[in-house]
């Protein structure tokens, strides 16, 4: 009978304190029920979303996903090595508030920069990934974002292998002035010698991929694919209808929009992107006549 | 003293010159060196260099190239959609050698500038500069690039025509090719319509140009959303030839006069003309593969003082 009350009593104290230790949290999933569609205004029931990996069932509009997520979905389970993860952006400058908002991106995403780089398989197939973030300071190019993909790129021609990007950006980081403008020549630099070698540049245009971003690497794929209704542009909207006093069209610098243009390669929605890259991938490998 | 006052100041002095006597050499003299005392104590603020750079009569990339070379041969179009006139190209012979001049060409009057939107290309002027660029490399002739742009410009058509591709295919080109480039920016350099042309084995600054991100306007109204804090932002900004040259993105300046080259261009032309012979010297003496290689590495390490491994 005693060791039947001990044995309670150590059942409630379990039970105690894991009553005092609060929730944790989970990371991806936002504390809403329903997500709201921005570009359908349909509600959403979160659970519906991340089955449907973050795309809305109702009219197919891809939300914006963290670069974690986006390596979740692409590679295979297990395959993704980090290449400079713990490179993070200094202020030599000391540019006014600079750093400390800085540190409040790195604290609300858990990311140290707005790039994730490193070596992964895709359906089998070897690669050098770059994945971009726009939840990290609009995932603006810094010294540390041009230095991560050229290191990356870098890597890639060294190793003979394809490279593929994930981009998203607002453009160049303005708090780094010039030294955050010429990483546009670095990169570009990069890939000329990565394609001169002979070998595959993949990008993929996430919604938003405009300036610096889009006038440099992004549109330097052999093959440039873009998610459905990703903004493409260089300028921005508001500047260009500034400068010619007209409204522009709500399709403008849209994907679809872009791709009529004839400037990006193919739209792929998010469900069939990871077999377009697994494709894309083999059919690029060296193969001897059967 | 600020410049206002000083160019007061000194052309007060120099109106009292011009009213002394022809035998009054003395005189003179004394003025003379009261006007250098002057401009020696004159301290430039940042925005002080932005109105010099934009001022209407600082002399534009055609009369440096008029005077530079006495054979400009001017070609057009891009050979896909059009020729874009604020993108100034052509031939020209450089001391004895061939060369081909890929310039950003700014009016000097209104309707001048309309057609020319102030400096800022249009995609198929970015495609006509790489056009030529290729044809250079064919022929082996250095290329001498002139940067005076606001930025690329920001029109319905530029985005329809593909201005991001345009940009990031002279980046990409000029990276790897295999023929001497080098690049002069005359008044402004602005944001990525600027670096199109700027990818170079030299690259010389005027003295009062400004070459930045992005024009002070619009970066303090992305940054702070308030147009009007310009003067704030020019400082912050590290936009003169000496911020530029102390980060190490261009090589060497090209000394101005007092006020800017407007007031002496020959002066200024002839420092131009002894960079380039020097640059030409240099790079035209190196093999194709250390040129590219060189090229590369000026670029591959800008920007390495902005982060660091942590932990």
């Amino acid at each position: 009978m005693d060791s039947l009350f001990k044995e309670r009593k150590k059942r409630l104290d379990i039970f105690h304190q894991w009553r005092k230790k609060p929730a944790p949290k989970p990371k991806e999933m936002p504390d809403h029920v329903f997500q709201t569609c921005s570009h359908c205004h349909a509600s959403i029931p979160m659970m519906d979303l991340v089955k449907n990996q973050y795309v809305c069932p109702e009219c197919r509009y891809p939300f914006k996903i963290s670069a974690r997520e986006r390596l979740r979905q692409i590679t295979d389970e297990k395959t993704f090595k980090e290449m400079d993860a713990s490179m993070i952006s200094i202020d030599p400058e000391n540019f006014p508030g600079y750093k400390e908002k800085l540190d409040r991106m790195q604290k609300a995403t858990g990311m140290k920069e707005a790039v994730i780089t490193g070596t992964a398989k895709i359906m089998g197939n070897p690669c050098v990934l770059a994945v971009m973030d726009s939840h990290f300071f609009m995932g603006s190019m810094s010294a540390a974002v041009g230095e991560k993909i050229t290191r990356a790129i870098e890597t890639a021609t060294k190793k003979k292998l394809p490279i593929v990007i994930f981009c998203t950006s607002g453009g160049a980081r303005m708090q780094e002035g010039i030294l955050s403008l010429v990483q546009m020549a670095k990169t570009s630099a990069a890939i000329a010698r990565h394609k001169e070698a002979g070998l595959l540049v993949i990008t993929v245009l996430t919604h938003p991929t405009t300036g610096g971003v889009s006038a440099s690497f992004a549109m330097l794929g052999d093959i440039i694919l873009s998610e459905p209704y990703a903004l493409i542009g260089f300028a921005g909207k508001r500047v260009i209808e500034d400068t010619i006093h007209e409204k522009l069209p709500a399709d403008f610098q849209t994907a679809e929009f872009v791709l009529e243009k004839g400037f990006i390669d193919r739209i792929v929605s998010r469900s069939k992107m990871r077999s377009t890259l697994g494709w894309l991938l083999a059919f690029h490998t060296k193969r001897s006549l059967s | 003293m600020n410049l206002k006052e000083a160019q007061r100041a000194i052309s007060e002095i120099k109106a009292r010159q011009m009213e002394l006597d022809e035998k009054d050499i003395d005189t003179w003299y004394q003025y003379q060196k009261q006007i250098r005392k002057l401009e020696q104590e004159t301290t430039l603020t940042a925005w002080d260099h932005v109105e010099l750079a934009r001022r209407p009569d600082r002399p534009k990339a055609r009369d440096y190239i008029e005077l530079l070379f006495h054979d400009f041969f001017e070609l057009h179009g891009d050979r896909r959609s059009g020729d874009d006139p604020a993108m100034l190209t052509g031939l020209a012979t450089f001391h004895g050698i061939p060369v081909t001049i890929l310039a950003q060409s700014k009016g000097k009057t209104t309707e001048e500038n309309l057609r020319q939107h102030f400096g800022m290309c249009q995609p198929e002027g970015y495609r006509k500069a790489l056009r030529l660029a290729k044809e250079a490399e064919k022929f082996h002739r250095p290329i001498i690039t002139f940067v005076d742009t606001p930025g690329a410009y920001p029109g319905k058509e530029a985005e329809e025509k593909g201005q991001a591709e345009a940009i990031a295919d002279c980046l990409c080109t000029f990276a790897t090719l295999k023929t001497p480039v080098i690049c002069f920016v005359l008044s402004e350099g602005g944001s990525g319509g600027a670096l199109a042309l700027s990818v170079a084995d030299r690259i010389f600054m005027l003295e009062y140009a400004v070459y930045s991100i992005l024009s002070p306007e619009g970066f303090a109204s992305i940054l702070w959303k308030d147009g009007s804090r310009v003067k704030e932002a020019c400082e912050v900004m590290k936009l003169t030839s000496a911020d530029l040259l102390e980060k190490g993105v261009i090589d060497q300046i090209v000394p101005e006069p007092f006020g800017g080259a407007a007031s002496h261009i020959h002066q200024v032309v002839e420092k131009m003309d002894q960079m380039l012979r020097k640059a030409l010297v240099e790079t035209m003496k190196k093999k194709d593969n250390q040129l590219i290689q060189e090229r590369y590495d000026r670029f591959r390490h800008l920007g390495d003082t902005s982060w660091k491994m942590s932990r």
